[in-house]
């Protein structure tokens, strides 16, 4: 049968790159595929931004590794994980795909971070933020990059605690990730000793959001937090303008809130609202000369999952380099021994179960005089070292981690 | 102050207030697919993108021609309408000699055109569009706060319902309209020019959906996929009240905006869900709705 | 759709010349069937078998009860979270699982059915998707089982009647195909049994078929479940080849594809759903990499075969061979 006979020829050159292990590039190229959301919820964050940033990456590092041509494969998943894995496969069995970067949205990313542990080829989520992807989910050749669910929590809770926001009430979309952002929000705040004066689970997607913003207003909290994401974010915050909440003293927390997010709602009703993110353009000059880059060829300010895949995909075209080969387990270990360090991200570190520990910061959403200009629209309040925000890759239950 | 199943009494009223607010956009919207209904027998499938439409036609008229809320609460609309026209001389048309079905299968895929160009154009994370400077603010009515903005949606959209039922219960026009629902033929040998009478009611009809739009997009933010999961909900209303039935699309979209603001306060992970529980409810003990009658 | 095409006498969907068309057609799908893995990428191929199995079934009340579902993306949804969860957590095998999938779609489906049999047309469609839109957030909230918007990762193929092991892509390969050859020769016998006549003659003419004595709602729920639990059965035999069951299946967008699918290959036809499905499928894997707004291109096929090409390709095909023997 031919495809015994393939299915042979595989093994066979398997045997031979392994023996062969430490050098040469399988297929004479490196292949990095960014599987993304072209079309859906997601595009805003990830999208059309997420390839344009791998072509950076690719652009930055020479175009070549270790003397030979990186190819970029890009394909729009449309948030359906069955596609994602089909494509996923397809690129791996037959294009040679030695990397898959993005990966927005948690089924997706699961689904293809299992395909890349069976087929040991890398992949770095950059989009999904759930928190399973580093504890027993975890793959000797996945990673997780610029943030999840638990460093979302981590960082954000405390630093307003800090701040004095000592009584919190949680409005919670009602899927699996408010759910768990709220688990770890709740968590937070009663270890630092402040109270959760209580939560509300709204349907997922709401467009009308005020009925849960008038029982948050009524119960006096002084934060209120937003375990929610994308368009239920957004009207929340805009909602909870318009019934005067902030007028009247609460203080508002996205626990998660993209750039683009933040642009939709504009100043005028964001203002004063806090936010965690991974990455911020405007924080030196480097972060500033790449954004403004990546402006120059999208049209708008990097996400910080856009950031994120930049950064991730170097750091994997730096780890070849210094592996000498694009055998996924080998690459993965080398990026595992490696510092993260560039435009996006200046000091990380990537953990045994595949976690990316960088510095988180809690920003606060600017007034409108303070801004100068369209995507100028965080202050910073306070970084937290990846240490802190990050959970613990010991209590992450990954059975990579001794 | 006693409370009502621990819940205090001005906090349902509040909810009952937030309630009758997004009723009055089911209601808005679920007139305009019952008169489309009444009239062609097409389940306009594309109304939520066609609200869509309405929202972004009042963000193009702020953005690139300067022209604010008021101007886009006339306009909008005339432009939906005209858009809707278009489509119904140019190829909804077509299908009247078919099965109603295809009525609806045709708008469904017109539906995922004009959402998919949007998203093309203009991503999905939204554009804001300020509340008008006539309603900033709110006032506090003891039990809650109200945004003047809201009251506005609320008496606007009684007032345009109301006028509508009017203007087709008691008016000379639409006891044509009625009677060429009736039977278009006998109508036509009276000299009244049907067609033309089915693409203005169409027309109509999408255009209460873009007014529908205007006002949400103070509200809610302006983005391409604000009208699909809304439309679902809308449908579910329709069958409530009774396919067909104006003033049945029009009560049941107040009385389940009231319901919904009910069940968020009482049991808030069934929000979404209570709408299509009580579809199932009336479908199994009225099977034509609330205020239709068996065709 | 109870298809009248009082217009277009000639081309009804159902013409003496099906039958033959489809058996030409039929064989040289078996034929493909049987040598694509070894010409095309296999996970692909049985991807497009569950859909054509799925579009099989949906045809089953659309094309021959002319019942319009807008809910069966619910049936192909839960199937595919019970096959992959029973196969998962209570270590079914296979067969077992796809057939608790099964089940799983034909209860759903009796229970929709049920509620939304009594109506017609336009009011059934949108019964079964507001129907459809609560399983969906059940789905959605049940999280111990469907696991949310994570979806239901990893599930484990296993081993056929315990013994084959259906790891090896070529097993995997066959086995689907088998399931979806049987499945469709149950729809062609059930089409063509004295039940199905008494189906086609609702769809033609419902009053006559109550004036006859038919009890009709009883022989409408009766193909509704049954179309209901093969969709389950596709669902479950998804969940298996793809190794994830997500809230993808159980959207209403999905009940929107399986449409489209049907509509393209040809409604009432026995083979069209399948090429159609076969067609959006490979679509949809072409657009994820071309670069072109997904959403709008289905949007448009929708649009065109609405307004022009409403027997699809198999009807047009049909059409053509009843042409040229006149």
């Amino acid at each position: 049968m031919f495809k015994k006979a393939l299915l042979a020829g595989v093994a066979a050159s398997a045997l031979i790159t392994g023996t062969a292990m430490a050098e040469g590039l399988s297929g004479d190229k490196v292949v990095v595929g960014v599987l993304t959301d072209l079309s859906g919820v997601y595009a805003d964050i990830a999208g059309k931004g997420s390839i344009a940033a791998a072509e950076m990456a690719v652009a930055d590092y020479g175009g070549t590794v270790l003397g030979k041509p990186i190819e970029i494969l890009s394909a729009d998943h449309q948030n359906k994980p069955d596609i994602a894995s089909t494509i996923a496969r397809e690129w791996i069995d037959a294009q040679g795909a030695d990397v898959i970067v993005d990966l927005v949205t948690s089924s997706v990313g699961l689904a293809v971070q299992g395909i890349g542990g069976e087929k040991g080829v890398v992949t770095i989520n950059s989009g999904a933020a759930t928190v399973r992807l580093t504890q027993k989910e975890c793959t000797a050749t996945g990673f997780h990059w610029i943030y999840d669910t638990y460093s979302l929590a981590h960082v954000t809770s405390p630093a307003v605690i800090a701040e004095g926001g000592d009584s919190w009430y949680i409005i919670t979309a009602d899927y699996a990730f408010g759910h768990s952002l709220e688990a770890d929000a709740a968590s937070v705040i009663a270890e630092k000793g402040a109270t959760l004066v209580g939560t509300v689970r709204h349907p997922f997607p709401s467009a009308d959001l005020s009925s849960y913003l008038l029982q948050a207003q009524a119960s006096g909290a002084k934060v209120i937090g937003f375990a929610n994401a994308g368009q239920d974010t957004i009207n929340s915050v805009k909602q909870a303008s318009e019934f005067g909440i902030v007028a009247g003293g609460q203080k508002l927390v996205a626990l998660l809130a993209f750039l683009s997010d933040i642009h939709s709602i504009g100043l005028e009703l964001g203002q004063g609202l806090n936010v965690t993110t991974g990455f911020y353009w405007n924080m030196d000059d480097e972060t500033r000369a790449f954004a403004e880059r990546f402006n120059e060829k999208v049209g708008r300010m990097p996400t910080m999952v856009q950031a994120s895949v930049y950064s991730s995909t170097l750091h994997y075209l730096k780890a070849v380099e210094a592996a000498g080969t694009d055998d996924g387990a080998t690459v993965a270990a080398k990026m595992k021994e490696m510092p993260v360090k560039d435009a996006v991200v200046h000091d990380g570190t990537i953990a045994a179960n595949g976690r990316m520990i960088h510095d988180m910061y809690l920003m606060e959403v600017k007034k409108p005089e303070e801004s100068t200009g369209e995507w100028d629209v965080y202050k910073l309040v306070r970084t937290v070292p990846g240490a802190e925000a990050f959970q613990d890759p010991k209590e992450s239950g990954c059975a990579l981690v001794e | 102050m006693f409370e009502l199943i621990g819940i205090p009494p001005q906090a349902l009223f509040g909810q009952l207030l937030l309630g009758l607010i997004n009723g009055s956009f089911y209601a808005l919207l679920s007139l305009g697919l019952a008169v489309i209904f009444g009239m062609l027998n097409v389940i306009n499938f594309a109304h939520g993108a066609l609200y869509m439409l309405g929202a972004f036609v009042a963000w193009f008229l702020l953005q690139y021609l300067g022209l604010g809320y008021w101007w886009a609460l006339v306009l909008s609309p005339v432009a939906v309408g005209a858009v809707g026209i278009v489509i119904e001389k140019t190829m909804l048309q077509r299908l009247y000699k078919l099965d109603h079905l295809y009525g609806l299968l045709f708008t469904f895929g017109l539906a995922l055109i004009l959402e998919g160009i949007f998203k093309h154009f203009y991503g999905v994370s939204g554009q804001s569009y300020t509340t008008p400077d006539l309603f900033k603010g709110g006032t506090n009515l003891g039990f809650m706060f109200l945004p003047y903005y809201r009251g506005w949606v609320v008496v606007l959209s009684i007032a345009v319902c109301a006028a509508t039922w009017y203007a087709i219960e008691k008016t000379r026009l639409g006891s044509y309209l009625r009677a060429a629902t009736e039977n278009p033929r006998l109508v036509q040998s009276f000299g009244i020019n049907v067609p033309v009478m089915i693409t203005l009611t169409y027309g109509f009809g999408v255009a209460l959906a873009g007014l529908a739009g205007v006002m949400a997009a103070p509200i809610y933010s302006v983005n391409p996929l604000m009208g699909s999961n809304l439309i679902i909900v809308v449908f579910a209303v329709v069958v409530i009240g009774g396919m067909g039935s104006i003033f049945g699309a029009v009560v049941s979209g107040y009385l389940l905006g009231l319901l919904e603001g009910l069940t968020k306060v009482f049991m808030p992970e069934a929000a979404n869900i209570v709408v299509f529980v009580i579809m199932v409810v009336v479908l199994l003990l009225r099977p034509a709705g609330l205020f239709g009658r068996e065709r | 759709m109870s298809v009248k095409y009082s217009t277009t006498p000639s081309g009804t969907v159902t013409g003496r010349f099906s039958g033959r068309a489809s058996l030409i057609i039929g064989a040289i799908l078996i034929v493909a069937l049987l040598a694509a893995p070894y010409v095309l990428y296999p996970a692909f191929v049985m991807k497009a078998l569950c859909f054509a199995l799925f579009a099989c079934a949906f045809n089953l009340v659309l094309g021959f009860v002319g019942l319009l579902s807008f809910g069966h993306a619910a049936f192909f949804g839960a199937a595919a979270y019970a096959t992959g969860y029973s196969a998962k957590f209570f270590g079914l095998t296979p067969e077992l699982s796809i057939l608790f999938g099964g089940l799983v779609g034909g209860v759903f489906g009796f229970v929709f059915g049920w509620v939304a049999i009594r109506r017609q047309g336009i009011y059934f469609a949108m019964i079964t998707l507001a129907l459809s839109q609560m399983v969906f957030f059940l789905a959605l909230q049940v999280t111990g089982i469907t696991g949310g918007e994570d979806g239901l990762q990893g599930v484990p193929r296993g081993e056929l009647f315990g013994l084959i092991s259906l790891d090896e892509p070529l097993v995997m390969y066959y086995f689907v195909v088998a399931v979806f050859l049987i499945c469709f020769a149950f729809i062609w016998r059930v089409v063509n049994s004295p039940f199905g006549a008494v189906l086609k003659s609702i769809r033609e003419n419902e009053p006559r078929a109550i004036s006859l004595g038919y009890n009709v709602d009883r022989f409408k729920l009766i193909a509704f479940t049954l179309s209901a639990a093969l969709t389950g059965v596709a669902g479950g035999t998804k969940a298996l080849t793809v190794q994830l069951a997500s809230l993808t299946d159980v959207q209403w967008q999905m009940s929107g594809e399986v449409i489209l699918m049907t509509l393209l290959g040809g409604v009432g036809t026995l083979v069209g759903p399948a090429v159609g499905a076969t067609l959006v499928v490979s679509l949809e894997n072409f657009l994820a990499t071309s670069g072109l707004p997904v959403t709008t291109v289905i949007g448009v096929i929708f649009v065109v075969c609405v307004l022009v090409f409403r027997r699809g390709i198999v009807g047009e095909f049909n059409a053509f061979l009843g042409r040229r023997k006149h």
